[in-house]
């Protein structure tokens, strides 16, 4: 137990949290968009974001033929190769989300049956996912190459904040206004928001249940590949199970805001990231995941709706 | 298939209690003789190519088995989904791994204070989760499991990351040898805890407490408005499913002489899970099936060692997709002595 660190190295550990806890927002807005609307765990989300960081690394090995030696890139040169392993992220979870959808969930929820079995295919797929890379990759963890040159844009009350660590801030806050902005300002966001109020009742006002569904998985799988991408950005490799403890956090931060609500999962996530980095900070980082899941259990006996599922319920996606 | 099922539950119907007596010591005896199967030429298939084939029927088969009839009085019987099954499996092993090292207890010994350390674990974890929706019931049971994984792999006292290794194993009882070379012993005292099992659980299902739990899962809110005290079922549930647990965790221990926390991933509890979804929710024997087939098909496929979980993974895809309610699942009207039953399907978790 180390309680000083909390405030000698304050504003470096709200810094660290706050990036990780964007990631964490962007991969539980796949969670909790899809439960929105399913009220289904979607199992292989993790994987979806496992195959996003593979996306940035397909990019800029294989396609680019950057080699761990390239040096940084700068300039326009460097915006457009980023912009590229965004999108090819993003694209990648995205087929990867319907792929779930499709095989997992559509021949299920035609046949209206249990919820455990939805559950037990997801998990199905997402082991032949993770798996089907662990095969490809041999198990081993996959570098990419630093594109970025990580210098330090400036320094306030002596921490300094990186570039990369920047680009996931900027990246994942704006792409978190923009899903935020889609579902709540779009038809088809609103499509989403009727069917998560009531299947019945939106079959009735003529939605197509399965276009709004897929649309959901494909919105979540582009979130949660952009999150792979700067997630690369920062750590620079993966492996094939890098999605499960990832998910896991994600999962929890999107229970911990109210699973089903887009703000919720934004709170959710910051919390859980920030809080994260001053637990581990005070008694160790081994003691991460416990301290995590005792707040967890914590919040839902007091407030069993999630932190802030009450507060916001107007804005369930 | 379900006419199998049907076909064997009328069947059972018709017979007197001679019929079933002598039915079930058949089918125990051709069980009991299992672990000779790879002896013979003509059942020589039945040999796993990689570890020995008595190994296997012990864990993970006779285990998986085991554990997935515990898992299923939680979640097939009360409709509960329990993420964290794997907890109680480690307290079991852990408990055994401890008592076995510092204390002079032995493993028969120790086999009821791992059920009930696992027991009171699973009260002190359903106490106050149990008031929880279905999905934050999940989350937080995958929760504890996490928990209970890392306190191990951070604590000095259970070995850290390296475990207890020197678990004793059982005395020689009623003339078996228990050790390495005596799989088949283990396997003996796993196919018993198993009957065991399911001479309870069938017992309990026409019962109060069985009466509950399906009055649980079939729609709570009626259940607490037909007087039912719907904690009280669902934490006995819960610990029963939890006692289980950990009898296996305890045998576990005394079998592999060692215990580590890489052993109760989030991984076993999956495959529990499925084990119990897969073979059919509820069903008794369909649970079983499930968790022969999960458990042993991963060993025999280990040829393709390689790519066995990935087709495990397809697996588990396809079968859901062609049988959502398992391969055996339980009858859609529980035979409860009332006949009339609505026609309605029960809702399913």
């Amino acid at each position: 137990m180390n309680f000083s660190v909390v405030t000698s190295q304050f504003w470096e550990l709200l810094l660290n949290g706050t990036a990780v806890g964007l990631i964490y927002v962007l991969i539980s807005l796949g969670y909790t968009m899809v439960y929105g609307v399913l009220r289904l765990i979607n199992f292989a989300n993790s994987e979806i974001f496992m195959i996003g960081t593979f996306g940035s690394v397909i990019v800029s090995q294989y396609l680019l033929h950057y080699t761990s030696a390239h040096e940084t890139l700068h300039g326009v040169h460097l915006i457009l190769v980023l912009l590229l392993m965004l999108i090819v992220s993003m694209i990648f979870s995205a087929v990867t989300a319907i792929f779930v959808e499709l095989v997992a969930y559509r021949r299920l929820r035609a046949k209206g049956t249990n919820r455990l079995a939805s559950l037990i295919s997801a998990i199905g797929t997402s082991i032949v996912l993770s798996e089907g890379v662990r095969i490809l990759t041999k198990s081993a963890p996959v570098p990419t190459p630093r594109l970025l040159e990580k210098f330090n844009l400036f320094t306030f009350h002596g921490v300094s904040l990186r570039v990369d660590t920047a680009l996931v801030i900027v990246g994942a806050l704006l792409l978190y206004i923009i899903v935020d902005r889609f579902v709540s300002k779009t038809l088809l966001g609103k499509a989403i928001r009727a069917v998560s109020m009531s299947e019945e009742t939106s079959k009735l006002m003529g939605i197509n249940l399965n276009r709004v569904i897929s649309a959901t998985f494909l919105i979540g799988g582009l979130v949660t590949g952009a999150a792979g991408f700067l997630y690369m950005q920062v750590y620079e490799t993966t492996v094939f199970n890098v999605g499960f403890n990832l998910g896991l956090a994600a999962f929890t931060a999107a229970v911990l805001g109210g699973i089903g609500n887009i703000r919720g999962a934004f709170y959710g996530g910051l919390t859980l990231g920030i809080f994260e980095q001053f637990s581990s900070a005070v008694i160790g980082g081994q003691w991460k995941s416990v301290t995590v899941f005792t707040v967890l259990v914590l919040v839902l006996l007091l407030r069993p709706n999630g932190l802030f599922g009450e507060a916001i319920t107007q804005s369930r996606v | 298939m379900i006419n199998l099922r049907d076909k064997g539950a009328e069947t059972w119907e018709k017979w007197g209690r001679p019929q079933r007596v002598t039915f079930a010591v058949i089918v125990i005896a051709i069980v009991g003789l299992l672990p000779f199967g790879g002896n013979f030429s003509l059942t020589s298939f039945l040999n796993t190519p990689v570890s020995s084939y008595q190994a296997v029927l012990v864990y993970p088969v006779g285990m998986f088995v085991l554990m997935a009839l515990g898992l299923n009085i939680v979640v097939g019987k009360s409709g509960l989904l329990d993420l964290g099954y794997v907890a109680f499996f480690a307290i079991g092993g852990y408990t055994a791994g401890l008592l076995g090292i510092y204390t002079k207890l032995n493993t028969w010994e120790i086999l009821p204070i791992g059920m009930a350390a696992a027991m009171v674990a699973g009260v002190a974890l359903g106490l106050p989760t149990l008031r929880l929706r279905g999905d934050y019931l999940a989350i937080v049971t995958l929760g504890f499991g996490e928990i209970v994984r890392i306190v191990a792999l951070n604590s000095q006292s259970l070995g850290a990351s390296t475990g207890i290794a020197g678990i004793p194993t059982p005395p020689k009882t009623f003339g078996l040898t228990f050790d390495i070379e005596h799989s088949n012993s283990y396997f003996w005292v796993v196919l018993i805890m198993i009957l065991l099992v399911i001479w309870m659980v069938r017992r309990l299902t026409v019962r109060r407490a069985g009466r509950a739990w399906e009055a649980i899962r079939q729609d709570e809110d009626v259940a607490i408005l037909m007087g039912v005290p719907i904690l009280k079922y669902k934490i006995w549930s819960f610990s029963i499913g939890a006692a289980i647990g950990g009898a296996a965790g305890v045998i576990f221990a005394s079998k592999t002489q060692y215990v580590a926390p890489n052993e109760f991933t989030f991984n076993v509890s999956v495959l529990i899970l499925s084990c119990v979804v897969f073979g059919g929710m509820g069903n008794i024997w369909g649970v079983v099936m499930g968790g022969v087939l999960l458990a042993y098909l991963p060993e025999r496929i280990r040829f393709i060692s390689n790519a066995r979980q990935l087709v495990f993974g397809l697996t588990l895809v396809i079968i859901m997709n062609l049988r959502p309610d398992g391969l055996l699942p339980r009858k859609k009207r529980e035979k409860l002595g009332a006949k009339a039953l609505p026609k309605k399907e029960a809702n399913d978790v």
